[in-house]
């Protein structure tokens, strides 16, 4: 198994994870949820891993896992930040888990930060006093877009696609941490990622080409410096809302806080109503897949997101599309 | 008018402090004298229009050795760590990395600018030892009590609550000694190292 999983970068084109050959990289993932997914992004958490279960991938939570320390951590120390996330990696490694996959980009920082620090010769003695257990730096730690694009990719998630988003224009916003420092994230492109694009694409929607999809959205200062977020957030959505934007798609629940939950902030500080839902990729997925839009925690957005929904005469192509596919089925039985 | 107002002259060789360009060095392990002004970080920074110096010359400043300056500013704690410049810097300079560890220096020497910033992130370190897990429905209360910010958000709290998004329960996991032990190493340790200023 683990070595299965330890195969992650020499599986990057492989798109057989859904047609079921044995020799695919990740069936099997270890999976750290970070403390935003019970929260405030509690629809990130069931919109991931319903459609991984979709997609065929199996996710192992990390028991009894750990907060990561986020941006206190690493601003009081990078040893104790390295330690906290530590932690769960070696927990994960118990398991028998080669790779630990998160959603939350800040999560994803200190993770790796950790394996980055063991692996450094000046601190590994101290970053493993702090840490406490056994831990061998061997844990591999990505986040769920990666998983996705390398272990899936929009070629099968096209296949798998169900009820396709035609006609709704979805704009790609990955935010500041997913794809840099380029060396730090080892994963698409820091200035001009594409991956979610492709994923996205590969729904139906149209994927406007966005300037602004790697720009901060504010990060962690909605709390103490709540203007700032309201200047950069609203520049984002600005500029999505030009190039026509039914809606934003994020992979981080800062971001999406940010966007989402202040936009009503955010609108005070433009002087006008953005009105602009704000998804996770994962529920775009996920609709497209055809899952349940309540499953997907679509309803625990702040900013309404239904008119990503097939209207009804959309459904009724569904169906009958669906009731021809039955029905050719039935004829070759 | 305005701009001469906004120049400080520095008596640079009377203040540099060679150490702290070493320190400061060996922290971010990058090396600073890389550094050739071009202006790319700032050019690429969100934040300049709330920093007291732009990023570059921060790293100027650093070359420079002024301390003092710099564990003062506005800067190296409004950095988000967003990495915009350290993306865009020709000559591979860790650039956000070097701000963080002006962050952590400025910590250690108790030279904090900005005072509620440094509060929220202790408070969220507190929940951490304490829960294992961050208790956001805890957090927020006490950050704002204590920063003596009683409307922080206080517009979004029904709107959470309506979505049943808010626990009233903190997390407890069941290694929240493991947790609390790793930051009672971690205070030891530097302890240890070096006797705490702040």
């Amino acid at each position: 198994m683990s070595q299965q999983l330890k195969s992650i970068n020499l599986s990057k084109k492989s798109d057989n994870a859904l047609s079921g050959k044995s020799n695919c990289g990740i069936k099997r993932v270890a999976f750290y949820p970070g403390c935003s997914l019970e929260g405030l992004a509690v629809e990130y958490d069931h919109s991931t891993r319903a459609v991984c279960e979709a997609l065929g991938i199996e996710l192992v939570e990390i028991p009894d896992w750990n907060c990561c320390g986020s941006t206190p951590a690493h601003s009081l120390d990078p040893g104790l930040s390295a330690a906290l996330a530590g932690r769960n990696l070696a927990i994960a490694a118990e398991q028998g888990c080669a790779a630990v996959m998160t959603p939350c980009p800040g999560c994803l920082k200190s993770l790796k930060g950790a394996v980055e620090v063991y692996q450094n010769p000046h601190t590994r003695a101290s970053f493993l006093e702090l840490l406490g257990m056994p831990f061998d730096g061997q844990v591999k730690a990505i986040s769920l877009l990666q998983l996705l694009s390398e272990e899936v990719g929009s070629e099968a998630l096209q296949r798998a696609v169900r009820r396709p988003l035609k006609g709704r224009v979805i704009v790609p916003y990955y935010g500041c941490l997913l794809t840099r420092p380029a060396s730090f994230a080892e994963f698409d492109d820091p200035e001009n990622p594409m991956t979610m694009d492709r994923l996205i694409e590969a729904t139906g929607a149209t994927v406007p080409d966005f300037p602004l999809k790697t720009e901060c959205c504010g990060a962690t200062y909605g709390v103490t410096r709540n203007k700032i977020v309201g200047k950069l957030s609203g520049r984002i959505m600005d500029f999505a809302l030009r190039l026509g934007a039914d809606a934003i798609a994020v992979a981080c629940p800062l971001c999406q806080q940010n966007l989402d939950l202040r936009q009503g902030q955010v609108d005070r500080f433009w002087k006008r109503t953005f009105n602009l839902p704000i998804v996770y990729f994962t529920q775009v997925i996920g609709l497209a897949l055809g899952i349940e839009p309540k499953t997907l925690g679509l309803d625990k957005l702040f900013v309404n997101a239904e008119s990503l929904l097939p209207s009804l005469d959309e459904e009724e192509d569904g169906i009958e599309e669906s009731m021809r596919f039955s029905a050719l089925g039935s004829q070759k039985v | 008018m305005q701009v001469r107002e906004r120049i400080s002259t520095l008596s640079i060789q009377k203040t540099c402090d060679a150490d702290f360009i070493r320190q400061v060095e060996e922290a971010s392990e990058q090396q600073i004298n890389k550094c050739y002004q071009c202006g790319n970080c700032s050019a690429s920074c969100v934040y300049s229009y709330v920093y007291d110096y732009p990023v570059n010359q921060i790293m100027r400043l650093v070359q420079l050795g002024q301390k003092e300056v710099i564990l003062n500013s506005r800067s190296i704690w409004l950095c988000a760590t967003c990495q915009a410049c350290t993306t865009r810097c020709p000559n591979n300079l860790d650039v956000a990395r070097i701000m963080e560890s002006l962050r952590v220096i400025s910590r250690q020497e108790g030279t904090v600018s900005e005072h509620d910033i440094q509060l929220f992130y202790d408070e969220f370190l507190k929940s951490v030892k304490r829960f294992g897990r961050v208790f956001e429905t805890g957090l927020l209360p006490i950050y704002s009590f204590k920063a003596k910010k009683p409307f922080t958000d206080l517009d979004l709290a029904p709107r959470v609550l309506k979505k049943g998004k808010l626990s009233f329960m903190p997390p407890r996991i069941e290694g929240r000694k493991a947790v609390s032990e790793i930051f009672s190493r971690f205070e030891a340790l530097r302890l240890r190292e070096k006797p705490r200023k702040d």
